[in-house]
């Protein structure tokens, strides 16, 4: 009975003192916990993450922590370690879609505001402020709708898909293979060359060597557009702006875009990368006291015709140096 | 089956691709028999056991069995041992990671779950029984080579074997050991069970057993009685001829004669990391000297030093009078050092490679990296080595780890001779191979001396020794203890100075 | 009499023979080939954009999408027999080599419009710190005996965020046409390149092994660690040695990988090719615990598996079931290639082969 008592009055001291340096490390910025994926993973995540942290400086009044995985698990452990921070706000692109009801109950419970970007979770929308994604079906139905627009006679097409079950790999076939079932397009190869340029160069190099015509390269990104192309110059087939073979990457790149502008490419699809300015928006009005006129948030993403792009346009949308 | 026996085999053929293994053999087994099989290497003993505990299936013939209606037949080892016929070979196939008692009831369970407490006490009983010393619940990696190999033969026992081999069971066993095995030898006798027992050691065979069944190129050469066998006539049935080789050997032992020459290789104060004791040690031209001792004396750890085998902690080396520095194997080597090592299988042979690899690997590390000699070369080498030492492989070709013991350590032999050393150490060069091959390994010995060799020779029987050895250098508990030589060289004398005892000790 | 057993000594020696199975999976491949699609084997001449001749065919491009690999191939083979064990770092390691080629030749700027450094100083600075990165795998493993797929698990997670950090992230592009030559085409050459590069790697390992010790003391090590030791080798040395020569491969392989596109994607050059230069090694039936080796068998084991990806995008397998097609077939091979599964089957051809035997006689 007494052993309990002691227990109890040295939990509470412990919790105390916890509380205590929460409070004293205490300041007028923002709190801010950002959990993203690696940095390394595609050009796309570098720009994203550059945008990110130019954006929730000091010097703007954010005190902001970054971390970075591609795992789930640690990636949720990150999470938990914010709520214990005490972060104002927690912004996260989660790895995997599923396994973030409980943590996610966790920051409610705490009064931590959490802000998806990204990437979706399932999990009940009650449980976080606003999400701000890209819209994948919207980018390869932005693409196809330009592919129907130029009119070919024939539409013969090699189909270039990223990591399989992958929301970009989902979003930007979709749009693709239900078109070409309903106008009667023939897709003559459809392989996955899990975002690897090497690989998408030896597909198309296969394709070649079947002697089989084609004259539309969609490929999911832009690393496989290259890797493709390179395959076509292999084999003294052109590509471009009124050549043999259309080009169509993703992700606006800024070499990409630069492919682009000379004409060597036919069409490239945005997928925007630069969240932060939605994100500063929702957390501003949140801040007022303002409520969010609709929780999901898809954010602006162009395609981009070789025919039309500018200098600046290269220089405004693409991502990379 | 006749009266009192436990076990005939009758007519027994096996072979494998191109060998005869065995031909038409018979062998019967009494109760409360020790009964001998003997044999050079490559006689069929082993095929023979193979076969009646169901490692390989016959070609032809019956096997009976007490208690049995009819023939047996037994098609894996689990068939053997539900019939009653139990085997302790040379390496031990118990775990080493489990305790004593666990080894002994282990894959018995019987389908009950097992009472820790029960086990423990069973085992205790059992081990008591038999008189061996140990406690049940000790991890068994932690117990001597011989008493694991006593709990190997409890387990035995204590399935209700009826018919127990064991293959080559006091080859890594010092002499108590050794007694305290064939003790238990006899109290095994006594209950009724048959025990076939394999070895080379000829002492130990008239000590213990009550017949002896010889084998010769897979047939059988006789039954008999231990009474009307003697030694010279085993060894001459083994063999297949009448054999003066032994009685001639001992009588030729050269006698160093350059008593004031300067030593080929002279030690001063070595010392390695195996804990033996700082020793001094010489070895003249053309000598022949020993290290003798109990297992684990420390006498092989004194030649891996000079070797530089283990780690050198401290001491001194000239060869030939020169200081030279040898702190490694390749050191040794280039100074013309030669260690054949006691463990053939753990440290000599390489035994996916071919015969011809094997031969020349030494004398290749010597000539260095860049100079591998042509495989004409090579062959030629192993070619010469075969023939000099009489390899019995089918070609240079094939993997060393598929010829039988004898013919591997003589590959061995050979991989050394190739390096033309000036001083060859021998670690019980002789064990565990049939006796042709040991008196050729002995002759061998002899005339490279009288071609100027130096050897140092270790051996666990001291009868070899003394046949080969002019100086003898006698070890106990990591140190030197006494050097024999001249009117010294005696059974009796080797005995007493290394179980001490002797003035200089009582002295201290 | 006698030559009769020669000759079924001759048939069982092939049947053992270790490069059987990679020959034999290889018709197969070739064999379905032929039945599925005879124009599989056609090669044209023709002309690249540069308007060069360039030689173009699925057999071209088997060889040159497998000379990568063959060449790991090379250096995964020795690695597994000294060590008895692979390394799995291979992948992260290419990413390395091919991020520091880049670097040299761009300098600091990652869209030099001109090489900042002649690519042989590339090639050679890459070399040097593929090497380096295989001594440290070979530290580990041969010197404080830690577990090599342990070992190199490290370097195989740590990998691609040192080849990215090279370049703070950022994308270099060689806009250079002559450092593309050694990844595709020389202008004037109809043959790719990596083809040339490999056999020349190949040149160079059967001269190693031919004049050199390295096979004798490779095996030896990987077979019986101790007896090396007694017979004057220094098996950490000499394991050690084995990770700087893959390093090395690495080396090849990753400039032969960036030269193709002139670029690098960092996460997803080179994924995987660990598995497949391990596979390629177990394909050529060498004992995956280390041992006895044949190099020969290896490197077919790498053109095996490359024509067995390239056969399956020829028939445009769906993207989904690509992995389960190759498991499937890889499954096969390795089950064929395995020793005890050999024995079997030399057993069975053989008491096949004895009726017909009596029956002669």
């Amino acid at each position: 009975m007494k052993s309990r008592r002691v227990i109890t009055a040295i939990l509470a001291a412990v919790l105390c003192g916890t509380a205590m340096t929460a409070c004293g490390g205490g300041s007028k910025n923002i709190k801010v916990g950002i959990i993203n994926n690696d940095p390394n993973e595609s050009g796309y995540r570098t720009a994203n993450v550059n945008d990110l942290k130019n954006t929730f400086t000091a010097e703007k009044g954010y005190d902001a922590q970054f971390s970075y995985s591609m795992k789930n698990d640690e990636q949720i452990q990150y999470a938990q370690k914010y709520i214990q921070d005490e972060v104002d706000y927690l912004l996260l692109s989660a790895a995997e879609t599923a396994g973030w009801d409980t943590v996610l109950q966790d920051a409610k419970k705490a009064g931590v505001k959490v802000i998806l970007f990204d990437r979706k979770v399932d999990a009940d929308s009650s449980l976080y402020e606003a999400s701000i994604i890209s819209d994948m079906e919207k980018e390869g139905q932005t693409a196809v709708d330009w592919l129907k627009g130029q009119s070919l006679s024939e539409y013969n097409i090699i189909h270039l898909q990223g990591v399989m079950g992958s929301a970009a790999q989902q979003g930007r076939s979709g749009a693709l293979v239900n078109t070409a079932k309903e106008l009667g397009w023939n897709i003559i190869a459809e392989q996955t060359a899990e975002w690897s340029a090497e690989k998408a160069q030896q597909i198309v190099q296969s394709v070649i060597d079947s002697g089989k015509k084609f004259n539309v390269i969609y490929a999911e990104n832009d690393d496989m557009a290259k890797g493709a192309v390179a395959a076509l110059d292999k084999a003294n087939i052109s590509h471009g702006v009124g050549k043999d073979v259309i080009i169509m990457g993703f992700d606006c790149n800024k070499w990409a875009l630069k492919e682009l502008k000379a004409g060597n490419w036919n069409y490239d699809g945005q997928c925007n990368p630069f969240q932060s300015s939605y994100i500063v928006d929702i957390i501003n009005k949140l801040q007022k006291g303002e409520s969010l006129s609709e929780k999901v948030i898809i954010m602006d993403e162009k395609g981009f015709d070789a025919t039309t792009i500018t200098d600046a346009d290269v220089e405004q949308y693409g991502i990379g140096n | 089956m006749r009266e009192g026996s436990v076990l005939e085999m009758t007519g027994i053929y096996k072979s494998f691709p191109g060998v005869k293994a065995l031909q038409n053999v018979s062998f019967r087994l009494c109760e409360g028999e020790i009964h001998a099989l003997m044999g050079e290497n490559g006689a069929g003993k082993s095929t023979l056991i193979k076969v009646l505990t169901g490692v390989y299936p016959k070609d032809d013939g019956e096997i009976y069995l007490k208690g049995q209606q009819g023939a047996v037949k037994i098609h894996s080892p689990q068939d053997a041992q539900r019939v009653g016929i139990s085997t302790v070979y040379q390496e031990i196939s118990l775990c080493p990671n489990l305790s004593v008692a666990e080894n002994i009831y282990l894959g018995r369970g019987e389908g009950q779950t097992v009472s820790w407490r029960k086990m423990n006490e069973g085992a205790a009983k059992l081990l008591s029984s038999l008189g061996i010393d140990v406690k049940p619940t000790k991890q068994l990696a932690s117990c001597s080579i011989a008493v694991q190999q006593m709990i190997a033969i409890a387990r035995a026992v204590d399935m209700d074997c009826r018919v127990l081999i064991l293959d080559e069971p006091t080859s890594s066993l010092d002499e108590s050991e050794v007694a305290k095995l064939f003790k238990m030898m006899r109290d095994l006798k006594k209950r009724g069970v048959g025990i076939i027992f394999v070895t080379h050691f000829l002492d130990q065979v008239y000590e213990v057993c009550d017949k002896i069944t010889v084998l010769r190129d897979g047939k059988l050469v006789g039954e008999y009685q231990i009474e009307d066998m003697p030694r010279v006539m085993l060894v001459s049935k083994m063999l297949g001829k009448e054999l003066d080789d032994m009685a001639e050997i001992k009588n030729d032992i050269p006698v160093c004669d350059q008593k004031d020459s300067t030593p080929v290789y002279e030690a001063e104060g070595l010392c390695s990391s195996e804990g033996i004791q700082p020793f001094d040690f010489y070895i003249r031209r053309g000598e022949v000297n020993g290290f003798t001792g109990l297992l684990g004396s420390g006498r092989s750890e004194s030649v891996r030093a000079i070797f530089g085998a283990d780690k050198v902690t401290s001491g001194t080396v000239k060869m030939n009078g020169k200081p030279v520095n040898i702190t490694k194997p390749i050191d040794a080597m280039r100074n013309g050092i030669a260690y054949l090592p006691e463990d053939r299988k753990r440290d000599g042979i390489v035994g996916d490679l071919s015969v011809r690899d094997n031969i020349i690997l030494a004398l290749q590390v010597i000539t260095g990296f860049f100079k591998p000699f042509s495989k004409a070369k090579a062959t030629e080498f192993a070619e010469e080595y075969i023939r000099l030492l009489d390899i019995k492989t089918a070609s240079v070709n094939t993997p060393i780890k598929s010829l039988s013991g004898g013919n591997q350590q003589k590959v061995i032999l050979g991989r050394w001779l190739l390096t033309h050393p000036k001083y060859l150490i021998l670690d019980e060069p002789t064990r565990g191979i049939d006796v042709g091959t040991k008196v050729e390994i002995q002759k061998l010995v002899l005339k490279l001396a009288s071609e100027g060799m130096s050897v140092t020779f270790i051996s666990s029987e001291t009868d070899e020794m003394l046949r080969t050895c002019s100086r003898l250098i006698v070890m106990r508990d990591r140190k030197q203890v006494g050097e024999l030589t001249g009117e010294q060289l005696t059974q009796n004398t080797i005995m007493s100075t290394i179980a001490g005892g002797g003035n200089d000790e009582q002295a201290e | 009499m006698s030559r009769l057993n020669n000759k079924k000594g001759l048939l069982a020696g092939l049947l053992r023979h270790q490069m059987l199975i990679p020959i034999a999976a290889l018709l197969l491949l070739a064999l379905f080939n032929l039945i599925a699609d005879p124009s599989f084997f056609k090669i044209s001449l023709g002309t690249n954009s540069n308007g060069d001749p360039v030689l173009t065919g699925y057999l071209i491009t088997i060889i040159d999408c497998g000379s990568e690999l063959a060449i790991l191939a090379i250096g995964m083979t020795l690695v597994t027999a000294a060590s008895g064990g692979q390394d799995i770092s291979v992948g992260a390691a290419i990413a390395i080599s091919g991020s520091v080629v880049l670097r040299v030749l761009c300098g600091s700027d990652s869209h030099a419009q001109t090489l900042q450094a002649p690519i042989i100083v590339a090639f050679l600075v890459s070399c040097a710190v593929a090497m380096i990165f295989g001594a440290f795998n070979g530290t580990l493993v041969a010197f404080f005996r830690i577990q090599p797929m342990v070992a190199t698990l490290i370097l195989f997670t740590a990998g691609r965020y040192i080849a990215a950090s090279f370049h703070n992230n950022e994308l270099p592009i060689v806009n250079d046409p002559s450092f593309g030559y050694y990844g595709n085409y020389f202008p004037g050459i109809p043959v790719p390149t990596p083809c040339f590069i490999a056999v020349i790697c190949f040149a160079v390992i059967t001269l190693v092994l031919k004049r050199t010790n390295l096979g004798l003391y490779i095996q030896s090590v990987g077979i019986n660690e101790k007896t090396a030791r007694l017979n004057g080798l220094h098996p950490e040395w000499i394991k050690f040695m084995t990770y700087v020569i893959l390093g090395l491969c690495v080396a090849v392989a990753g400039f032969i990988k960036v030269s193709r596109l002139s670029t690098i994607n960092y996460s997803v050059i080179a994924k995987d090719i660990e598995m497949d230069a391990i596979l390629a090694v177990a394909l050529g039936g060498n004992a995956l615990s280390g041992g006895k080796f044949n190099m020969g068998a290896s490197i077919l084991g790498a053109y095996v598996i490359q024509f067995l990806s390239t056969t399956l995008y020829k028939f445009n397998v769906q993207s989904d079931a690509l992995p389960a097609y190759k498991a499937v077939v890889v499954i096969l091979l390795v089950v064929m290639s395995a020793p005890a599964v050999r024995e079997k089957l030399s057993a069975l051809f053989a008491k096949l082969r004895k009726p017909s035997h009596a029956a002669q006689t």
